[in-house]
């Protein structure tokens, strides 16, 4: 008998735990997952799927009205949103369950329960069903996620203060929306709210929407939903908020420029919803006592995502320096359980040469983000301000898709495809999509830059027409300026 | 409009060539499948033909410098063109063949345009200098119109057979360093060469070089604290490590040689005593740079029987049999990177001492890789010799175009029997060498091979009679 019950053992059962938990026993480990909630974590439950589930229905919504061009009489009078979330609930749920089922199937024991570290393999669990449950792991991964970060004054009420968990259970849309935070999450609400026909103002302290992504890809996006009819007040600080003698009364911001120290103007809403950042779920566990090292609640992890703590592992949301995205705690996962199996059977899994940087920590250049509201906004790899400060030159190539016959043919012509190259080589440094579609377009590009592929490998394959892949294609061209539909 | 002549790959194997006679002067008109130049590659020199007509505008590759495949090495147009945007980022090399120790082929992709990957070329520069990338202002290209956009995907870097797996990008790095990607290690999926491998292996490659200056050899010493078989060991196991060049060129002619030429053998065990006797006669007094070999010696030997053989000293061509005039013997020696058989043209004509001479600077030369194809091409007779290992006997591949080689075993004291003057037999020590002679029976018959080795094994035993 071992002395550990198990090899490795997940905290958390999100996308870094679960996909991790699966590949550990792929890799013929013993592993345990404890969840406290579902499995599947935000991403699945209270994220990523639910809130596509409602952008699907937002677009559906939207298309209604494009039909009303052809004399379509559309009905709403009966429209009742609570459909609509029940809806994106069951696509939460349906997904959960197939989760439980994978974990089932690939027999990694799921402990329902709240974990905490007694020592360098200890847990101790406080199960949901009531007692304790002590074990052993050779390994244990931190992979606990993260929450909606509260901002003061702003402290969630999930009635009329939202945070994204709360917005995804509203079964009753507000008039007024007032968005904190133009990000993804931000960005992704005012799509769906403004479908539905909430009035929609969103604030951003920054200067510019979806600060973090490609500025032109950003400002296709911002004239779109402008269009639409949802505000944006960049540069402005939301600072206090006025809830009013009941829930009857509308809330009241005080608003002002970022950089002022006191408000000057007033926005009413129905409600709010801060989406401003999330907050790495590190209290509680027993972190700190056993040796993790933790900077502002974020973990500092070393190679192989493995903590101050010596076979304590990290990943996901609260990983310090690297995204906070489903698809990054996933591959920051299978890194870990990749190292534990080649530490517990004293050979690499991967081949000796291949343990170079890529597999102890996710090559951050490689990571792509996406944005699901109409136009899509997806890319990978350092903008090209961030490439440009950090003193590397690139070219800029970019195809719009109006030269794109399908984007045309289906109405989406807004935006574009752009793909920063090194200039001495034509080696792909980052690519950036807005427009229809785009989430999923980048990838092709994402795959040339992992494979070190250069444009002309992209554009001399054949590409389907017509598809919207041909504005990779054209932009791909593009780098060598010679994109034929221009 | 003016065209670019470019380096194109005359063979599967070609990375580059270099240009050997330029066969129009500049200014000269030039017709449409004419033979602008002969190209020299790793294994032959080739005709290029001249795929447009035109005026040779701009000879920019002279005769003996290398150019890559892809490489610009003229242009040809109309008289009085402007061209001086096609020679944009193509710096002025030195006219005249480039010294090879002197200099390092370092890579240089020399841009134009603001997005197009113009003009690439090789510029040789100095081993402290690595891959400088030359800028070029954007204003060069007057109209907006890029010239890469011209350049059809067959003048990119080629992927020649036996190329491993590599990222295209790797292939292209490695492509403007000059470095041959067939000898870098790959570390990607499955052991695909990817970017990080060329930038490692051109970092290693100068350290290398700048070790090797310092110590004064190429050849890395096993000074480490770890046995030179347990870092080879390490280096080795459990990895596939791609084909280099002078191993895959070796391999190949090689395998061809066994399987197309018939090989025949024919043993002899030769009493080296008076040859032994020789070499210390010779260098007594010599010192150690100076001191000739045993090699040089047979050699020399084999050199004087061919002479009076000279049915050995021919090549089977398909349809005829080349007789050669010159006797060039290859001496087989092993290398890391494979086994290379550097030539010693017309040794029937030299002496020991300029053929000891001339086989010193050439093995140095190979271990330090800069061997050029005439050094070891063309051999019309080989001799390998395993001697120093031990072995008493093995049998060798012909080293084409040669028809025979001479395997060579190791020289130990036997008991033999000899007449003695009286008559009788007796049993005595003699110092016996035993040889194996492999001929290629297309060429040679059993009994002119057999003469030849008669000859041979009389002057081994007598050297004194290759004088006469």
């Amino acid at each position: 008998m071992s002395a550990f019950d198990f090899d490795l053992v997940f905290i958390g059962g999100g996308p870094g735990g679960y996909v991790a938990a699966i590949r550990a026993r792929q890799l013929g480990l013993r592993v345990a997952v404890v969840e406290k909630e579902k499995v599947g974590g935000v991403c699945l439950n209270i994220g990523c799927i639910p809130s596509k589930a409602l952008i699907d229905r937002a677009s559906k919504f939207n298309a209604l009205h494009e039909l009303a061009e052809y004399s379509v009489k559309v009905d709403l009078s009966a429209f009742d949103y609570s459909g609509v979330q029940a809806f994106s609930r069951k696509a939460a749920d349906k997904l959960s369950k197939g989760v439980e089922f994978l974990l089932k199937k690939n027999e990694v024991e799921t402990i329902a329960g709240t974990a905490r570290l007694t020592g360098a393999h200890e847990l101790s669990i406080a199960l949901n069903a009531g007692g304790e449950r002590r074990i052993k792991s050779l390994a244990i991964v931190i992979a606990t996620g993260s929450r909606p970060r509260e901002v003061p004054g702003f402290e969630f009420d999930e009635r009329r203060v939202l945070s994204s968990t709360g917005a995804l259970m509203l079964k009753k849309l507000p008039r007024r929306l007032a968005i904190l935070g133009a990000g993804a999450i931000g960005m992704e609400f005012a799509f769906i709210m403004n479908a539905f026909g909430v009035e929609v103002t969103v604030v951003e302290m920054l200067e510019r929407i979806l600060p973090m992504e490609d500025s032109a890809a950003a400002s296709v996006a911002g004239k779109a939903f402008e269009r639409r009819g949802v505000k944006f007040l960049v540069g402005t600080k939301a600072f206090s908020l006025d809830r009013g003698s009941s829930d009857g009364s509308p809330l009241v911001l005080s608003l002002g420029p970022a950089a002022s120290a006191v408000p000057d103007t007033k926005l009413e809403a129905d409600a709010v919803l801060v989406s401003i950042g999330r907050s790495p779920n590190t209290g509680g566990l027993g972190l700190e006592e056993i040796g993790v090292r933790l900077d502002r609640s974020f973990v500092e992890v070393g190679d192989y995502y493995e903590t101050a703590a010596s076979g304590i592992y990290a990943i996901g949301d609260i990983v310090k320096g690297e995204p906070q995205l489903a698809h990054v705690a996933s591959a920051q996962g299978e890194i870990v359980a990749e190292r534990v199996a080649s530490l517990l059977y004293k050979q690499s899994t991967v081949s000796e040469s291949h343990a170079s940087l890529p597999h102890r920590r996710v090559d951050l250049g490689l990571i792509p983000s996406a944005v699901y509201c109409e136009p899509q906004v997806a890319g990978f790899g350092l903008r090209e301000e961030a490439l440009k400060a950090s003193g590397v030159k690139c070219n800029s190539a970019s195809f719009p898709f109006r030269g794109v016959g399908k984007a045309v043919a289906i109405d989406e012509a807004e935006g574009f495809v752009k793909i920063l190259t090194d200039p001495a080589t034509g080696a792909i440094l980052s690519a950036f999509a807005v427009g229809p579609e785009a989430t999923e377009l980048i990838h092709e590009l994402l795959l040339a830059k992992s494979s070190e592929l250069l444009p002309q490998d992209i554009y001399s394959m054949i590409h389907a027409h017509p598809t919207l892949s041909e504005a990779v294609k054209e932009a791909s061209l593009a780098v060598e300026g010679r994109a034929i539909h221009t | 409009m003016a065209e670019k002549i470019l380096m194109l790959a005359l063979s599967p194997t070609m990375m580059e060539g270099s240009i050997a006679i330029w066969k129009f002067k500049e200014g000269a008109e030039v017709k449409k499948g004419s033979v602008l130049c002969e190209v020299e590659t790793d294994k032959a020199v080739m005709d290029y033909e001249s795929s447009v007509a035109g005026t040779l505008l701009k000879i920019v590759k002279a005769e003996g410098e290398k150019a890559a495949v892809g490489d610009l090495i003229a242009v040809v147009g109309k008289p009085g063109e402007d061209i001086a945007s096609l020679l944009t980022g193509v710096v002025a090399t030195p006219s005249g063949p480039a010294k090879a120790d002197a200099l390092v082929e370092a890579g240089a992709s020399a841009k134009a345009g603001t997005a197009g990957n113009s003009v690439t070329t090789s510029i040789p520069v100095t081993a402290s200098v690595v891959a400088e990338v030359a800028q070029v202002p954007t204003s060069a290209i007057a109209s907006g119109v890029r010239a890469s956009a011209f350049l059809p995907t067959g003048f990119l870097p080629s992927l020649p057979s036996g190329t491993p797996p590599s990222s295209p990008l790797a292939r292209l790095l490695a492509h403007n360093a000059g470095v041959d990607i067939r000898s870098i290690p790959g570390s990607g999926p499955a052991g695909r060469v990817v970017k990080r491998d060329v930038e490692a292996f051109i970092a290693g490659s100068v350290s290398r070089k700048a070790e090797a200056a310092v110590q004064g050899t190429v050849l890395p010493q096993s000074t480490a604290s770890k046995g030179r078989f347990e870092v080879k060991r390490e280096k080795l196991a459990n990895r596939s490590v791609p084909v280099g060049r002078i191993r895959a060129v070796v391999a190949k002619r090689l395998s061809d040689s066994l399987h197309e030429a018939p090989h025949f053998f024919l043993r002899s065990a030769i009493e080296a005593d008076r040859l032994l006797a020789l070499r210390s006669a010779l260098n007594e007094g010599r010192d150690e740079g100076s001191k000739i070999s045993l090699n040089t010696l047979f050699a020399k030997l084999s050199a004087a029987g061919i002479a009076r053989n000279p049915d050995i000293n021919s090549s089977w061509n398909g349809t005829t049999i080349e007789y050669r005039k010159s006797v060039d013997v290859a001496l087989a020696v092993a290398l890391p990177e494979g086994l290379i058989a550097p030539v010693v043209r017309d040794c029937a004509n030299k002496g020991l001492e300029e053929m000891e001479q001339e086989f010193r600077v050439l093995i140095a030369k190979a271990k330090a890789g800069g061997l050029k194809p005439e050094d070891y091409e063309g051999a019309s007779f080989t001799i390998s010799n395993l001697g120093a290992w031990g072995v008493e006997e093995f049998t060798a591949i012909i080293n084409p175009p040669g028809s025979a080689i001479l395997a060579l075993g190791g020289i130990a004291k036997e008991p033999v029997v000899r007449s003695s003057p009286s008559g009788e037999d007796e049993i005595i020590v003699r110092s016996m060498l035993r040889a194996t002679l492999s001929c290629d029976h297309r060429v040679i018959d059993g009994a002119v091979g057999a003469a030849f080795l008669r000859d041979l094994k009389a002057f081994f035993e007598e050297p004194s009679r290759a004088l006469l």
